[in-house]
């Protein structure tokens, strides 16, 4: 695509910012390696169309092109939740997890995608380039439980829960006052927390929410959505800095969204 | 100090685009200073139904009332101050906003309007 067609798609998405033209711009920028250009594009067109998972995996490409695998991952992922059988998905998976020398990881992400596209000789072939790069030999009926990530991280337990947006928990424990496990009842207090601050915030044009923190009493609080369909809470005492509670939650909710691809 | 002297103090700070006093049980708009463009009501009725959730967080664990909520978005933020009378002090800002200043400004304002 030439420089005139990609300033023809400036133009047209800027005439109207609610079409699909920030699609083959963005790709458009991508391919010509203006990453920088391309990045804003994307993420206005995944803010604007959610429910798209070719948006979120032109995101991801592009993030995965800029080095940013984690938000790359975050992407991608979310693909799958708006579409299990996305190819590119898995492609973009398996490829960050080579990158990053998981190479069980990326053999999952490849199987699924043969699975999906068995004709495709291409994805066949680096089936096999990972499979010699882990050494790995397939013992057939074994899968390695994954960790409950809240339990890694955690060196004490009842500070961490993850929950679903049902209001279940699904990992870990919190703690009321008195020591006592309050897991249940703080989970179906946050049940619909995530759809109540995406209102609050779309409403008010401020894209799409990252993360709540609350402070005061004994203890501060930090909520994050590992996934669009989980919220995680971490806490601790009001001793512990808010800056580094913060850098604690988003390791755990890190964590916490590759053991839920893990299970699913 | 009136509740507008409490509002203009955190309007003053760059990046914020609008301040409310909203009632916390109802949602309710007591005060506003807000921005062109920011919807007083909507952010009042969105505030208090976040902030009460999260009160009920405290709640179930049995601690007390929390001071500050910051909902941390991609294009900005929302920050309220828990006043003890039940008041929220509520903050719409830029992304690029310091939050230490705001966070201390609504503090502060949630002390006046207690």
């Amino acid at each position: 695509m030439t420089a005139d067609d990609v300033q023809a798609l400036t133009a047209q998405l800027a005439r109207d910012p609610s079409s699909l033209v920030f699609l083959p711009l963005a790709e458009a920028l991508r391919r010509r390696g203006q990453l920088d250009a391309a990045l804003p594009v994307a993420e206005q067109g995944a803010a604007r169309f959610p429910e798209m998972a070719g948006a979120w995996d032109l995101l991801a490409r592009i993030r995965s092109d800029r080095g940013e695998g984690d938000l790359a991952f975050d992407a991608w992922t979310t693909v799958l939740r708006l579409d299990p059988a996305h190819l590119g998905a898995y492609k973009g998976l398996a490829f960050l997890s080579f990158r990053a020398g998981e190479y069980a990881r990326s053999l999952r992400y490849l199987q699924r995608a043969v699975d999906l596209a068995p004709g495709d000789d291409a994805l066949r072939a680096a089936l096999e380039r990972v499979r010699e790069a882990a050494g790995a030999r397939p013992v057939p009926g074994y899968s390695q439980p994954a960790a409950d990530p809240l339990r890694v991280l955690e060196a004490e337990p009842g500070l961490a829960l993850l929950l679903d947006l049902q209001g279940r928990p699904l990992a870990g424990s919190i703690r009321n006052a008195d020591g006592k496990d309050a897991g249940d009842a703080v989970a179906a207090v946050l049940a619909g927390i995530s759809r109540e601050a995406e209102r609050a915030v779309r409403l008010l044009g401020l894209g799409p929410w990252r993360r709540i923190s609350l402070e005061g009493g004994p203890a501060n609080f930090e909520l994050r959505t590992p996934t669009i369909d989980s919220v995680l809470l971490v806490t601790r005492p009001r001793e512990v800095p808010a800056g580094r509670l913060a850098l604690l939650a988003d390791r755990a909710a890190s964590a916490a969204r590759r053991w839920l691809e893990e299970l699913r | 100090m009136s509740l507008a002297d409490t509002l203009a103090a955190v309007t003053r700070i760059p990046g914020v685009r609008g301040a409310l006093v909203v009632s916390g049980r109802d949602g309710l708009v007591v005060a506003e200073a807000l921005m062109e463009g920011v919807d007083g009501r909507a952010v009042a009725a969105l505030t208090g139904s976040v902030a009460g959730r999260m009160l009920g967080l405290t709640g179930a664990l049995g601690a007390p009332p929390p001071a500050l909520l910051h909902l941390q978005a991609a294009e900005g933020a929302l920050l309220a101050a828990y006043a003890p009378s039940g008041l929220l002090v509520v903050a719409v800002t830029a992304p690029d906003v310091n939050a230490g200043e705001v966070r201390l400004a609504l503090l502060q304002a949630a002390e006046h309007a207690a």
